[in-house]
C-alpha cells in the first residue's frame, strides 16, 4: 500500500447551523465516498456535526512558514482596521 | 533564513509557550522524539482495544455491553487521531503500523496484562484510564500543536471512560459477595501495573529532561505518579475496595500520600517483551492487519478504476 | 416484535465480534457504530415486547435468560462473520430488508412500534449505504476480492428466502395493520439488491435451497455457541445486578 492508494483527507465539520465548517482532523480513505462515511463515523459520534466536508490533503495549498512575514506582517501595522482604534466619547451608545 | 536563525525562532516559540506547527522548522531530535512518543501513544490505544474487547461478547447486561462497545470504539478513534498527528511530522500510518507489527515500536506495557474476569473491565476503566488521563491532561498543552489538539479531543471523549469503570466496580463492590471478591481481585492485579504506567522513576528516565525542556512533557514521571495516587486512594475508599499496598498512608508534612516502591524489574521484563500477553497482543494485531490486506487492496483498486473512468469521461 | 428485536440483537452481537479485527481503523469504528445502532433498536423493541406480552420482563431477561429454542431471529443474522466480504454481504442482504420493513412499520397501527421503526429507518439508511458502497468496492475491486464477495453471496443467499416467509401469526397482524406482509417487501428488496450486484459486477445466485426455521426457534448449530459465550457470566450469578 502506498500513500497514493490510501490517501489522506482533511475533515471539516459544521457543528451546527449558523456556524462555518471547522477543521477537525484527518483520516485515510481510498475514495471520496469512503472518506465522507469514515468522517461521519470517526468525528461525529457525539452529535458534533450537521454537515461534513472532506478534501484530499494533497489538494490543499498552504502558505509556508518562510512566507509568514511577507504574508502577515503588513497587517500588523494597520490598527485602524479594528474598532478599538477609535476614541469615542463614553456617552455615545450603540456605536 | 539560515540554520541558526531558524533554531533561534524555534526556541523563542517554545520559550513563549507558543505552539510549533507542522510546517515550522524544528530540530531533528524534537521531530524524532515526537514521532516516537505519538506513535507509541497511538499504538497503545489500538492494542488497548484488545484487553477490554475481550469482554464485549460476554458483557453481563445490555447496558454494560453498549458502554463497553462505545468505549473500545473510542480507543480506535483515539488511535486514529494520534496516527494523524504523527503523520503531520512526515511519517505514514502504514509505516508506523509496520514498525509496531515488526516489534520495532512499543506500546504501553499495561496492555500486556490479561483481563481474566468481568471486573477487570472496571479496573481498567478506573485505574488504567485514570492513570492515562493523569498523563494526558498536561499533554493538551504540549508544544507540538497537532499532538496537543488530538489530546484535547481524546481527553474530552475519555472523560466517560474512567467514570464507567468506577461505576462498574461500585456496582460489583456493593453486589453479591462473589461480585465484591471479583472486584477486589481485579484491583489487586491492576493496581501496581497502573502505578507503573508513568514509567521509570525520574532518576532513570532517559527522555524526561529533554522532553520537559521542549515542553512536550510538563511534569516528571514521579510527579504524575504522585498525582494519580493522591487522586485514587480516596476513590478506593468510596468503592469499599483496598489497594494492595500496605505502605499507603497520608503524609501530613508532604500533603501527599506515601506509597510503596514498584517492582521495576517486572516493568523492565514486560517492556522487554516478557509480560503475560505481549506475544498474544502483537499476534492478534498482525493477524487482523494481514487479514485486512486484501480489503485495503480492493478499495484502492476500485478507487483507481473509478478515477480512470471519471477522467476518461471528462 | 420479538423477531425484529432478536434480528437486531443477534446481528449487533456478530458485528461487535469485529472489534479490534477490522481491515482499517476507520472501518473498526464504522462497524461498531452499526452494531450500536442495532443494539439500541433491539433494546427499544424488547422494552416494547415486554409491555405487549404482559410479562414485564427486562431486556436482559430476554437476551440472557432465553435458550436457543426461544430465540426467533432469522438464520441470516446468526451466520458467522467469516471474512470481511461475508460480513458486508450479510449486512447488505439484511439491512436492505430491514430498511423496507422499517419503512412499512412507520405506518404501523402500533404507535410505539411506528416510532421505533421511524428512528431505525434513519439509522438503517446509513447501514444500507455503507453495505452498498463496500459491496461495490469489493465486487469490483481486485480479482481476489471479487471471488471472495461472490463466494459470500452464494453462501448467504439461500438464507434470504426466510426473510419473506409468512406463518400462522403474520396474517392477523397484517390484517390489524400492526405488521407488514413479508412477501410484499420482496420486490423492492430484490430490485434494490439487483442494482448493487450489477454495479459490483456480481452474479445473483441461482438456488432452490431455502433453509428456514429461525422464526420457530430452529437455529444453526453455531448459534448455541454464541449464546453460551454471551450468557454464561450473567447466568453464573443469578439475580446479581451489574
Amino acid at each position: 500500500m502506498t500513500e497514493r492508494d490510501d490517501p489522506l483527507w482533511e475533515v471539516f465539520v459544521r457543528s451546527r447551523r449558523g456556524l462555518s465548517h471547522n477543521h477537525v482532523g484527518s483520516l485515510h480513505a481510498a475514495d471520496a465516498e469512503m472518506a465522507l462515511q469514515n468522517a461521519r463515523d470517526v468525528f461525529t459520534r457525539r452529535m458534533e456535526g450537521v454537515s461534513i466536508w472532506v478534501v484530499p490533503s494533497a489538494a490543499i495549498t498552504a502558505s509556508s512558514p518562510e512566507e509568514r512575514d511577507p504574508f502577515f506582517e503588513p497587517a500588523a501595522d494597520k490598527p485602524y482596521r479594528h474598532p478599538t482604534f477609535y476614541d469615542i466619547p463614553k456617552e455615545v451608545k450603540q456605536l | 533564513m539560515d540554520g541558526a536563525a531558524l533554531e533561534r525562532e524555534f526556541k523563542a516559540l517554545i520559550e513563549a509557550d507558543s505552539r510549533i506547527e507542522p510546517r515550522d522548522w524544528m530540530p531533528d531530535e524534537y521531530r524524532k522524539t515526537l514521532v516516537r512518543q505519538i506513535s507509541q501513544h497511538a499504538h497503545s490505544e489500538i492494542i488497548g482495544m484488545q484487553p477490554e474487547g475481550n469482554w464485549i461478547t460476554r458483557a453481563p447486561s445490555l447496558r454494560r455491553k453498549a458502554i463497553l462497545m462505545a468505549k473500545v470504539q473510542d480507543e480506535a478513534g483515539h488511535g486514529l487521531y494520534l496516527y494523524c498527528a504523527a503523520e503531520t511530522l512526515g511519517v505514514e500510518r502504514a509505516e508506523l503500523i509496520d514498525l509496531l507489527n515488526a516489534g520495532k515500536q512499543k506500546y504501553s506495557s499495561i496492555f500486556n496484562y490479561p483481563t481474566l474476569t468481568w471486573a477487570d473491565v472496571g479496573a481498567i476503566g478506573w485505574l488504567v484510564d485514570g492513570a492515562a488521563i493523569t498523563n494526558q491532561i498536561p499533554l493538551t498543552r504540549c508544544s507540538y500543536g497537532p499532538y496537543a489538539r488530538a489530546m484535547v479531543r481524546v481527553c474530552k471523549e475519555e472523560s466517560f471512560h474512567q467514570r464507567q469503570g468506577f461505576e462498574l466496580l461500585y456496582a460489583l463492590s456493593r453486589g453479591t459477595p462473589e461480585q465484591h471478591a471479583m472486584a477486589q481481585d481485579a484491583v489487586d492485579r491492576w493496581w501496581w501495573p497502573s502505578v507503573m504506567m508513568f514509567g521509570p522513576p525520574d532518576g532513570e528516565s532517559v527522555h524526561t529532561e529533554q522532553s520537559m525542556a521542549w515542553r512536550i512533557k510538563r511534569f516528571s514521571n514521579d510527579e504524575l505518579r504522585q498525582r494519580f495516587v493522591d487522586m485514587t486512594v480516596p476513590q478506593a475508599e468510596m468503592l469499599g475496595l483496598t489497594l494492595p499496598d500496605p505502605q499507603i498512608r497520608w503524609n501530613e508534612d508532604r500533603g501527599h500520600y506515601d506509597f510503596g516502591e514498584c517492582d521495576w524489574d517486572e516493568l523492565r521484563r514486560v517492556i522487554a517483551g516478557d509480560g503475560p500477553c505481549n506475544r498474544q497482543r502483537l499476534a492478534h494485531h498482525v493477524q487482523a492487519h494481514e487479514e485486512g490486506a486484501w480489503v485495503r487492496e480492493a478499495a484502492a483498486a476500485h478507487a483507481r478504476k473509478h478515477a480512470a473512468t471519471a477522467s476518461a469521461a471528462a | 416484535m420479538l423477531r425484529l428485536a432478536d434480528d437486531c440483537f443477534v446481528l449487533s452481537h456478530r458485528l461487535a465480534e469485529w472489534s479490534s479485527r477490522a481491515p482499517t481503523l476507520e472501518e473498526d469504528v464504522a462497524l461498531t457504530n452499526i452494531a450500536l445502532d442495532l443494539l439500541g433498536q433491539a433494546r427499544r423493541l424488547y422494552e416494547h415486547a415486554a409491555r405487549l406480552d404482559g410479562t414485564g420482563r427486562s431486556e436482559d431477561e430476554y437476551v440472557f435468560m432465553r435458550d436457543e429454542r426461544d430465540f426467533v431471529n432469522c438464520l441470516l443474522v446468526e451466520q458467522e462473520n467469516g471474512d470481511f466480504a461475508t460480513t458486508i454481504v450479510r449486512e447488505l442482504l439484511f439491512s436492505t430488508y430491514q430498511l423496507g420493513l422499517c419503512g412499512a412499520l412507520r405506518e404501523s397501527a402500533d404507535a410505539t412500534l411506528a416510532a421505533v421503526a421511524a428512528k431505525a429507518h434513519t439509522e438503517v439508511t446509513y447501514h444500507v449505504s455503507h453495505a452498498r458502497q463496500w459491496t461495490v468496492r469489493l465486487g469490483d475491486g481486485t480479482a481476489e476480492s471479487h471471488i471472495r464477495t461472490q463466494t459470500a453471496l452464494d453462501a448467504l443467499w439461500p438464507y434470504t428466502h426466510e426473510l419473506f416467509e409468512s406463518d400462522d401469526v403474520t396474517p392477523s397482524l397484517v390484517a390489524d395493520g400492526v405488521a407488514a406482509a413479508p412477501a410484499a417487501l420482496m420486490p423492492e428488496w430484490s430490485a434494490s439488491i439487483g442494482t448493487v450486484l450489477a454495479e459490483a459486477t456480481l452474479e445473483r445466485p441461482e438456488t432452490t435451497w431455502a433453509p428456514s426455521g429461525g422464526r420457530r426457534g430452529l437455529h444453526t448449530e453455531r448459534f448455541g455457541y454464541m449464546l453460551a459465550e454471551m450468557q454464561h457470566l450473567h447466568r453464573a450469578h443469578p439475580g446479581a445486578r451489574w
